[in-house]
């Protein structure tokens, strides 16, 4: 029993007290503990982390444990993590301790709520410590199937379409990736021996470059999917949209990541030689997604819309760095990972307690809130200005490390779409001061907004959570910057030898 | 050697008074905000003059010398490309300390009276603090990517200032408007400093500034559309400083961010914030210098063009504080208009020395018009000069002072505009004499359109006020006062000693060929204006009349600002933003959901296959793998 199975086990035993637990009151503060137990659990972890980097530690992998659990396919469950697992965990967790607290009020079936809330994060927790292709797929399918049912059920609007059309989405991408890992799985043996689905042993065997160029789009289409590549990224807006507010925020601030996550560590990771002749086919869709997500973001009415829009902008900028192949660009696609699923976790916690008062999602029909709302009002300003990449807050260091790092290629193609990607920054202003301009500022359109109060204290606690987070970073990215780098290395390291 | 940690000092205090007010101003009582930003300021407001005193005159040397006395590590984006956070002391950083906790120190006391009563004035000293803290990490700057972090700072503190009245909807169309055009401005920064970054492998000063460095060599010969990737970058940064100095194009988000508080007109968009990009020509002017000289004569070209188109605008506005706006803007232009024209090196770099002379003094004496301005706005409740007149009985002090602004903004000798103007002049009329006679008309204009708005307000007509207008309580007094000393006197301060391209102080002269006519055309403005409004009279609206067209097209800023909505709103709002969110919604998602349709539509079809036989299930799986394998194996073929 290793350290790292905590993660999971911690969010299972949380469940069982859940369902041992009966009304709104017990339930949530169930869910609170098992949650701020989690918190707890991944700060140690990164501290430990932190600590035994500094003692020395030339280990790629700390904490791995191995246990086969189905021999005759060699299937293992086998776990550990670097800085980059360790720190995307740790953004786990303030996500679903902070979506504990902004689903606070949940009054229809909370119990049955929350349970499927956490067994969520518990898919993406294993997700994350995984080092076994198998393992790690079926934690992947763990963390999309609940997403059916919690906005199936607790969703607004059109949501038993919203939650078909997704869930078919991903499951269509889960599809793809599946013949993606089994490539991989049959590659792994050239001289014999059992087939492996261990990353670790698979960066080790090099695969044959015709079945890297086959595996790769799919398994990086695959997990695209998840991560809003264009064009397959039209479930966002529409699952947002629908999508109760802990839902939203864990998804796009965390399943989205897991998108991007997967196409680094097993698409490309596992497949450079076919990552680099085919990059430029997923730069210009990356490309695609950055400005096309944020000129997507410009003209819509729906709160939930334009963060939807928003996050296909901010993630595509992710996928597009990571399709850089080096570590500066990378490091900047982690940072942003990290940096986007707090600015959009807070964002979509701003709006889900925003719609809460006044039962519109649509900016026009709102307007001067900052006066009745003032804490909202400067938190969602905030937000904004975080998003748009101000310094001072998270998203700015990992724009800037992308952009860097993106422009150390020589080529006009690479610097072209770098410049056009940067341009977003721009549009990115336009639309989040349009909306700020529109529903906070200005003149009270509703006499009965005059009447909202403000933050109750879960919903503070909420909101804190993640600001903190993003101020943290955005201060001080030194630490987390270096952190990265240093687990980066060994990768690197790894594709220079075979790209050479 | 002199310890100057001290200096950390100056941009943190502000910083911990935003905190600190920011955080727990709404539960005090609004003054203690107040009073807190301001102790918090005069606090900084002497140790810059004791670094400036420490810096320039402790220690008699033939030059001066580059000091960081602190630098933190901030971000390693990879082994060569560090940024740091730090402080950098030579020249023209500790003028600039100087200038900018002056007039900052200035507007905190004047707001205490000013912004008394106001919704929101914890809110608005917390700014204060915020805006103080960015401009002076903007001018302490190391490395250029620290400058480029403050640029954004100073940007976000100026919209919320401009916004301050968030209700209002002009305010907060105003304050978007500022920050997405400087915005768009710094994402010319941005790229300006990949290229250059990448190509030097450096963001210091230190490095980047050195005459004769090495660093330039592997840009050389690099071009692109037949400009040398070097001249792409440092234009490209230019774009940014044209930004944020509101040059030509990108100046229209000047007039409209009066809607802001007064006092945030004079400390940002007059004095600080808007010579950001001045600064940031100065601060790199080395390599504009040796390695770009053909932007270097473009930014004098746009800086001599900004002054003379902003002056004419200046001459028809109404609004006292747009006046002073296009003022502001013609202003910035003879500065980069020395900077253009300057050498480096001896008597060569006098066009930068003047520049930054020209800076500081317009720091002062703009600062004062726009803090008098306030004091007549507060006085009349309103902006637009139709409702003054005659105010010299009512305001004496504001009147004094605001002559005193007046006559140095025109050049008139011993005020401080004077010698700093006229050395502008000098080194134009050296270097490039279109840019000499350009600026020689704009100082006739210059002073015609000030004291334009001089007589209008203190003299003309005698309008009959509802409420007699009453001059203004003493905090807002103390800094008119204070400022029109230094707008009195200023021009004495040795600039040349201080301040030169290479840190090398030189000598100058007074060319009497150049003062002479620059101090007649002065006092020509100032004849006309005498003759046209200071007893009312219908010639200006003869004039009006008579001009037609000519006049309409400048009373509307020559529609620049039409072009401006025209693109924005015709263009990317409605030709693209929109049919994106149309294509997303139809084209694309249709794409994904007929596919869904055509699914169920072939399952439905296909239902029948479902037997419940299990050979048949079997025998159907089999060939589909191998019928899978097939292609693969023929795809690898």
């Amino acid at each position: 029993m290793s350290i790292l199975s905590l993660f999971v086990l911690v969010p299972v035993l949380t469940i069982i007290g859940i369902m041992f637990t009966a009304g709104l009151k017990g339930t949530r503060i169930v869910a609170a503990v098992g949650m701020g137990v989690q918190l707890l659990l991944a700060a140690c972890l990164m501290f430990y982390y932190l600590s035994v980097k500094g003692a020395g530690d030339l280990h790629e992998m700390i904490l791995v444990s191995d246990y086969n659990w189905f021999p005759s396919l060699n299937i293992h469950y086998t776990v550990g993590v670097d800085g980059i697992s360790a720190s995307l965990i740790a953004l786990t967790a303030v996500v679903i301790f902070a979506g504990i607290f902004a689903s606070w009020g949940m009054e229809y079936l909370p119990r049955e709520f929350f349970i499927t809330l956490i067994l969520l994060a518990t898919g993406v927790f294993g997700f994350f410590i995984s080092l076994d292709l198998f393992t790690l797929f079926l934690f992947y399918e763990l963390a999309v199937i609940p997403m059916y049912l919690l906005i199936g059920i607790w969703g607004s609007g059109p949501k038993e379409m919203a939650a078909m059309k997704l869930t078919l989405m991903l499951m269509g991408g889960s599809a793809l990736l599946l013949v993606g890992l089994l490539g991989l799985y049959f590659y792994s043996a050239p001289n014999g021996g059992p087939y492996t689905f261990n990353i670790l042993e698979l960066a080790k065997v090099h695969m044959p470059y015709e079945a890297q160029r086959f595996f790769f789009p799919l398994t990086f289409v695959g997990f695209g999917v998840l991560g809003a590549l264009f064009p397959f990224h039209t479930w966002s807006p529409d699952g947002h949209a629908s999508a109760p507010t802990a839902v939203s925020m864990l998804h796009a601030g965390v399943l989205m990541k897991l998108g991007a996550y997967g196409c680094f560590r097993v698409a490309m990771f596992l497949m450079p030689e076919a990552a680099t002749e085919m990059a430029w086919i997923f730069i210009i869709l990356t490309s695609i997604s950055v400005v096309y997500g944020a000129f997507g973001a410009l003209m819509q009415k729906d709160l939930k819309y334009i963060n939807a829009y928003s996050s296909v902008s901010h993630v595509g900028l992710i996928l597009f760095a990571l399709l850089m192949m080096n570590q500066t660009a990378i490091d900047g696609a982690i940072l942003q990972m990290i940096s986007h699923g707090l600015m959009t976790a807070l964002f979509f916690a701003l709006i889900g307690m925003i719609y809460g008062r006044t039962h519109t999602r649509n900016i026009y029909e709102m307007g001067g809130l900052m006066k009745v709302i003032p804490f909202l009002g400067t938190m969602y300003m905030i937000a904004g200005f975080a998003s748009l990449g101000l310094p001072g807050f998270s998203g700015f260091v990992a724009e800037m490390t992308i952009f860097f790092g993106a422009f150390q290629h020589q080529d006009l193609f690479h610097r072209v779409a770098t410049i056009l990607v940067a341009s977003s920054i721009v549009v990115t202003a336009v639309y989040i001061l349009r909306v700020i301009g529109i529903f906070l500022l200005g003149q009270i359109k509703h006499e009965e907004h005059l009447r909202l109060q403000d933050a109750k204290w879960h919903e503070k606690l909420s909101t804190i959570t993640l600001m903190i987070g993003i101020i943290g970073i955005g201060i001080f990215p030194l630490w987390l910057s270096n952190t990265i780098m240093g687990s980066l290395q060994p990768i690197i390291d790894r594709l220079t030898v075979y790209l050479h | 050697m002199t310890d100057f940690s001290y200096t950390l000092l100056i941009p943190l205090i502000p910083l911990l008074v935003f905190i600190f007010t920011g955080l727990f101003g709404m539960k005090w009582k609004p003054i203690v905000s107040g009073l807190i930003g301001t102790v918090g300021l005069a606090i900084s407001f002497m140790l810059s003059l004791l670094a400036g005193y420490q810096y320039f005159f402790a220690s008699a040397t033939e030059s001066f010398h580059s000091i960081i006395p602190f630098n933190w590590l901030w971000l390693s984006l990879s082994d060569s490309l560090q940024i740091q956070m730090g402080v950098l002391l030579d020249p023209i950083s500790v003028m600039m300390l100087v200038v900018v906790t002056t007039i900052s120190f200035m507007t905190h006391i004047y707001s205490l009276g000013y912004m008394k009563g106001e919704k929101g004035f914890a809110r608005f000293y917390a700014f204060l603090s915020l805006f103080t803290f960015s401009m002076l990490g903007l001018v302490m700057a190391t490395n250029i990517f620290q400058m480029f972090i403050f640029y954004e700072l100073v940007g976000a503190c100026s919209f919320l200032l401009i916004g301050f009245y968030y209700q209002k909807p002009s305010a907060v169309a105003a304050a978007k408007k500022a920050f997405i055009v400087t915005r768009f401005a710094d994402l010319g920064f941005l790229i300006g400093v990949l290229i250059l970054s990448f190509y030097t492998g450096t963001f210091d000063f230190e490095k980047l500034t050195q005459p004769g460095s090495t660093i330039f060599t592997h840009v050389a010969g690099l071009s692109f559309m037949g400009i040398s990737a070097l001249s792409w970058a440092m234009g490209l940064i230019f774009a940014g400083a044209a930004g944020k100095s509101a040059m030509f194009p990108f100046h229209i988000w000047l007039p409209d961010a009066m809607e802001g508080p007064t006092p945030v007109s004079a400390l940002i968009h007059a004095a600080t914030m808007v010579v950001a990009g001045v600064f940031t020509v100065a601060r790199l002017f080395p390599i504009y210098h040796f390695y770009t000289p053909d932007v270097l004569i473009f930014i004098g070209y746009v800086g001599g063009f900004t002054s003379l188109f902003a002056a004419i605008i200046a001459i028809t506005q109404f609004d006292i504080k747009r006046v002073l706006a296009y003022s502001t803007l013609s202003q910035i232009g003879y500065m980069m208009v020395g900077l253009g024209v300057s050498g480096y090196g001896g008597e060569a770099g006098l066009g930068y020395m003047a520049a930054m002379f020209h800076l500081f003094t317009h720091a002062m004496f703009k600062g004062l018009l726009f803090l008098a301005a306030g004091a007549i706005i507060h006085a009349v409740h309103s902006n637009y000069m139709k409702d003054m007149g005659g105010l010299r009985k009512h305001l004496p002090i504001t009147h004094i002072t605001f002559l005193a602004a007046s006559l140095a903004i025109s050049g008139i000798p011993p005020f401080a505009g004077f010698f700093s103007k006229d050395e502008i002049l000098a080194a134009a009329f050296h270097s490039n004499k279109l840019l000499f006679y350009t600026e020689y008309i704009t100082a006739g204009i210059t002073s015609f359109y000030i004291f334009r708005l001089y007589f209008n307000i203190f003299w003309g007509k005698n309008t009959q006020y509802k409420h007699k207008p009453r001059e203004a309580p003493l905090n807002m007094t103390i800094p008119l006062i204070f400022l029109a000393l230094a707008s009195t006197f200023g021009g004495f301060i040795p600039f040349h000693n201080l301040i030169a391209p290479d840190m090398k102080p030189f000598a100058t002269h007074t060319d009497l060929l150049i003062v002479l006519p620059s101090v007649f055309i002065g006092l020509l403005g100032i004849a006309g204006a005498w003759i046209l409004y200071k007893k009312e009279n219908d010639i200006p609206e003869k004039i009006t009349v008579w001009m037609g067209g000519l006049y309409t097209v400048t009373y509307r800023k020559f529609y620049i600002d039409e072009i401006y909505m025209f693109v924005t709103k015709k263009i990317i709002f409605n030709r693209i933003a929109r049919p994106v969110a149309w294509f997303d919604r139809h084209i694309v998602d249709g794409f994904m959901m007929g596919i869904g349709a055509v699914t169920v539509m072939v399952s439905r079809k296909i239902k029948g296959l479902q037997t419940g036989e299990l050979q048949q299930y079997a025998f159907v799986y089999v060939a589909g793998v191998i019928l899978f394998v097939l292609t693969f194996l023929y795809y690898l073929g």
